[in-house]
């Protein structure tokens, strides 16, 4: 059987779009798999969206390496793809004596890691970084390469960048098996139809190793561990500007308090070990130890001004370190696997190290001559002068019309997000892509609108549009309920 | 460059902002502007298909449509302009104002601003839920846009969390049109909209009504499958023996209103952290000079008719900054302290100027009375109004209108304060 | 023999408990009410229970898609549910005027269905 494709990555998270578009400076034929209506809907949709400076992981480790690595990948990437990224800084707060010994350990490790820039601050300096903090702070571990990203653009720009350069995408489709021949894979089986490929690439997070065992490997398990978080309006954002961290356990960097890459405030992760890989079911008890968490990092929040809460899940490995490899056998596949924290940060760096392994294991690299590295996201209208949206909004009124009043996004850029390289297909796709509905009245305004707007635009019914594909409809039949 | 310049701006086309700006040109403002961000005026009007609007106003019983259609006609007659379908992007403390609309981006100026943003439904968010996050699960006020403007049917089978009036004006909409509503959870012991809804929404339909109750966790994926209901304590603390699921494809939220004060913010306006909404003096100004607030922006009103009737004393006030002919305020702004059983009081600042001849004090009780109640205005102790009422709750405004001579009796004092107690016979 | 009945009048939003006193199928006594309204609406409560029924209905040709209607006068409190009924297989034609008689004499109770509002037929360009 001739292969059809080159490569087939499955997973179009961060990790997996990035390989994508890494192979596609490539003369080969790539085809990235996911079983979600849209790209990172898995762990890239859901954790706390900062780049690590790389003081965390033990030196020597893949996560050390490549975190380190990755971080310094982030301007070009992110300027290449249109990605908002702030280089801004993070800190490690310490609240006691052992606090400040942890955080020379931190330091020493950092050192040990590569990171630049390493400081021990002390609590007048520290209060000048971050003015929220709790008073009583001892002193904090200032890391100036440590950033803020938007993880779905992460993935998306990659992705888009990738079809632009003629990788093709397969949504909704769900891998079931693998096909060998003798030693090698040489198919993907799924919902869809088998692939045929030269090489598989494992980019699957959560489900890493269901596909691994699939693929006949066996002994490596992911066991998530749940995080939960709070949302704030922006209002917080206004006097909490910092990113900071409370001093690492040895399971979790902790429950921190952190302003996102869109000014809102995002309190947690907690760390709770479960067994579903789909459950993603926010608890009374999770969100407390949230809230708990962030009040001792900043004691002034206020409860009035969550807006959501929600939960990720890490794809924790039984390793401890992340897994990338090509095993002797099955042969034609690399696996990643337990790309958990700092898997986001590291992702520009894990592409470029497959790439690489790819090359050595005999794949060849030939220069694709009309590479584009670049891409551009949706509009984002309300960063914008005036004069340019004056501009925007001649070539198309449509971005006059504002659907959604807290973020100020328009019918232009709903527009826009429905006819990109990548279309949004879901309400969450395009609140992901334009930020509709995720500010404080979360969509109560804008729903109504918003159904009509995508319903024209993707040519379906309004009673087809859902909110993240499948049964997720937001309509019923009128005539089977009243109307 | 001069901007085009309005005498009075008026943002905000609902019932406030039709009422402000039609009393804004009777009270002699040359040009008055509505900003609207709907392809129409009336804002939540059109939506609300009900009757029960006007008895104040017009003396007659309206539905929302017939209640907007009379101010729209109103506003017309008195020759206000609109500029429908625009959002206001920004207003700053000088009253220029930034209007992204019509293919347009505007920027114009106003001698006032009125402020008529009206105001939001609380989200699911600051409810604290646990659960999934399917669809499924959206507010009354989108759910009522839906049925009634755009013609959408949101699902089949309701439970509805709150007994604010939206949510038991849509138990009542929704079984007309033919879905099931199960059943209506509150957290306090009490409903917390108009009694009438209660027995015309409620009641009539045989809608199982649970108070001391609220739903716990939200379960199904993509669609919302069910909701667990659970009894709470005197905290609202959730009793978890008592939790029981039901099986619905719908949760609607009435949980209450907040203020829209996204623009009042940027003009760096002052807010009154007890009603979210602006904090305004006797002639409903705010904090800065030149821009007025009305209607749901100031508090949250239940009766439409209470919006407008203090929307008309804006746009008058408003109308007479630009014509100078307002009343000085050079004179020490006073507070009222909120004495027993008061949340909070509207306005929040007097200034009692010796030319004052109308004060109207709209102000909402903590707890309910179920009994003969006095709400007493005091000036240095003195009882200067007092007002027996059948009962209190906090579900319906209180209303002292005081007269001059009242007016006088104030002026004079340091202190003032407002109670509401039980009525000592 | 007399019988004292609790009624929520829902004349206006107060909502006045009326303590009403029924003997020989009259109210001869009626408490609690803040105006005269609450006497008429407990008996006509207590004898002929009546409610304006709101809705909307489908519309066709026009700038909306739902044309809200409401009863002229009250219904019987026992028809609603039917009548509403009835609405939900009715369309109108824009263009919409309000106080049109969208179903006359609903269920033969002599109340007619009114449009609430003017709706402009849709432009086509």
């Amino acid at each position: 059987m001739n292969a059809t494709y080159d490569v087939v990555i499955i997973g179009a998270g961060a990790v997996g779009s990035l390989i994508a578009r890494e192979l596609a400076r490539y003369q080969l034929s790539i085809l990235l798999i996911d079983k979600n209506s849209d790209v990172g809907e898995g762990t890239t949709k859901a954790n706390t969206a900062i780049v690590h400076a790389g003081y965390d992981a033990k030196p020597g480790s893949a996560k050390a390496r490549l975190n380190v690595a990755g971080n310094r990948m982030f301007e070009i990437l992110c300027g290449e793809l249109d990605i908002e990224f702030d280089r801004c800084g993070t800190l490690v707060a310490a609240m006691d004596a052992d606090d400040l010994r942890t955080l020379e350990a931190l330091r020493e490790r950092g050192i040990a890691n590569g990171v630049p820039g390493l400081e021990i601050l002390d609590a007048a300096a520290t209060l000048a970084h971050a003015p929220a903090l709790n008073p009583a702070v001892r002193g904090a571990l200032w890391a100036p390469t440590g950033g803020l990203v938007d993880p779905f653009q992460m993935a998306l720009g990659a992705a888009e960048n990738a079809v632009m350069n003629g990788v093709e995408l397969a949504l909704e489709t769900l891998v079931t098996g693998f096909e060998r021949q003798c030693k090698r894979l040489q198919g993907v089986v799924t919902d869809r139809g088998t692939f045929y490929t030269r090489w598989v690439i494992i980019a699957a997070g959560l489900w890493a190793d269901d596909l691994m065992r699939k693929a006949g490997l066996t002994g490596f398990n992911i066991r998530p561990r749940k995080g939960e978080y709070y949302v704030l309006d922006r209002r917080t954002a206004e006097v909490m500007r910092s990113v900071l961290f409370p001093c690492p356990t040895p399971v979790s960097k902790g429950i921190m308090v952190t302003r996102t890459i869109h000014d809102n405030v995002l309190l947690g992760p907690n760390a709770v070990h479960v067994d579903d890989k789909n459950d993603l079911d926010v608890t009374a008890e999770g969100v407390d130890e949230v809230w708990q968490g962030a009040l001792k990092l900043v004691p002034g929040l206020d409860r009035r001004d969550v807006i959501r809460s929600f939960a990720g899940l890490r794809a924790s490995g039984s390793t401890d370190d992340f897994v990338i490899s090509i095993p002797d056998e099955p042969q034609g596949l690399v696996v990643l696997a337990g790309i958990e924290s700092p898997g986001l940060t590291a992702a520009p760096a894990i592409a470029l190290q497959v790439c690489e392994m790819l090359r050595e294991a005999g794949l060849r690299l030939d220069e694709k001559p009309g590479f584009n590295p670049l891409r551009r996201a949706v509009p984002r209208l309300a960063q914008l002068s005036l004069a340019e949206r004056r501009v925007l909004i001649e070539q198309d009124p449509r971005y006059g019309h504002i659907v959604c009043r807290c973020e100020g996004v328009s019918e232009g850029q709903v527009a826009a997000a429905c006819h990109g390289p990548i279309p949004a297909r879901t309400y969450d796709g395009l609140k992901r892509r334009t930020r509709l509905g995720s500010g404080r009245c979360q969509g109560a305004f804008d729903l109504p609108l918003v159904i009509d707007i995508m319903a024209r635009e993707l040519g379906i019914s309004p009673l087809e549009f859902t909110a993240k594909g499948g049964a997720s409809r937001y309509l019923v039949n009128p005539e089977e309920a009243g109307g | 460059m001069s901007l085009p310049h309005w005498d009075v701006v008026v943002i905000g086309g609902g019932p406030a902002g039709m009422a402000a700006a039609s009393e804004a040109r009777a009270e002699g403002a040359e040009r008055v502007l509505v900003i609207e961000r709907n392809t129409e005026a009336g804002g939540i009007l059109p939506q609300c298909v009900h009757n029960g609007f006007g008895l104040r106003v017009f003396g007659s019983d309206l539905t929302g449509p017939e209640y907007a259609s009379r101010w729209l006609r109103r506003a017309e007659m008195a020759q206000v302009e609109f500029m429908l379908q625009s959002m206001v992007l920004e207003i700053n403390a000088d009253r220029r104002v930034l209007v992204s609309g019509a293919g347009k981006l505007h920027e114009l100026s106003a001698g006032a601003l009125v402020l008529a943003t009206g105001c939001r439904e609380r989200p699911r968010g600051a409810l604290n839920i646990a659960g999934s996050r399917p669809a499924g699960i959206l507010t009354a006020g989108t759910a009522q846009r839906l049925v009634n403007i755009e013609g959408y049917m949101p699902g089949k089978r309701y439970v509805i969390l709150g007994s604010g009036d939206i949510g038991m004006i849509m138990a009542r909409r929704l079984t007309l049109a033919g879905a099931q509503v199960l059943a209506m959870a509150e957290v306090l012991p009490y409903v917390s909209g108009l009694r009438r809804n209660l027995v015309q929404c409620v009641h009539d339909f045989d809608i199982p009504l649970h108070t001391s109750t609220t739903v716990t966790r939200t379960i199904g994926r993509e669609r919302l499958e069910a909701v667990e209901l659970c009894a709470v304590d005197q905290h609202w603390q959730p009793l978890c023996e008592t939790a029981r699921t039901i099986a619905c494809d719908t949760l609607l939220l009435s949980v209450g209103l907040l203020p829209e004060i996204e623009l009042a913010r940027m003009a760096h306006v002052g807010l009154d952290p007890l009603t979210g909404g602006a904090r305004v003096d006797e002639s409903l100004q705010t904090s800065v000079p030149g821009v007025f607030a009305a209607g749901n922006m100031v508090h949250v009103y239940d009766l439409v008719d209470a919006v407008t009737e203090s929307a008309l004393r804006a746009g008058r006030q408003a109308a007479r900054y630009v014509l100078g002919n307002r009343l000085t305020t050079a004179v020490t702004p006073q507070t009222i302290e909120l004495g027993v059983n008061i949340h909070h009081v509207v306005p929040q600042v007097l200034h009692l100027t010796p030319e004052l001849d109308e004060l109207v004090i709209e102000l909402r009780v903590r707890s309910p009375i179920e009994q003969p109640v006095r709400v007493e205005f005091l000036a240095d102790g003195e009882r200067v109004v007092s007002q027996r009422l059948r009962y209190a709750r906090p579900s319906e405004m209180i209303v002292l209108t005081l007269k001059p001579d009242e007016i006088a009796c104030l002026q004079r004092a340091e202190h003032l304060s407002v109670n509401c107690r039980p009525w000592e016979s | 023999m007399a019988e004292t009945r609790e009624i929520i009048c829902v004349t206006c939003p107060m909502g006045c408990t009326v303590q009403a006193t029924v003997e020989n199928g009259e109210v001869c006594d009626a408490r609690g009410q803040a105006c005269k309204r609450g006497v008429a609406f407990a008996r006509e409560e207590l004898l002929d229970p009546r409610r304006m029924l709101t809705a909307t209905v489908a519309l066709k040709g026009g700038v909306l898609r739902r044309s809200p209607v409401r009863s002229e006068r009250p219904l019987p409190k026992a028809m609603l549910l039917r009548a509403a009924e009835v609405l939900r297989s009715v369309t109108l034609q824009a263009p919409v005027a309000q106080g049109q008689v969208v179903v006359a004499d609903i269920l033969g109770s002599g109340v007619d269905i009114i449009a609430s509002r003017d709706i402009a037929a849709e432009v086509l360009s």
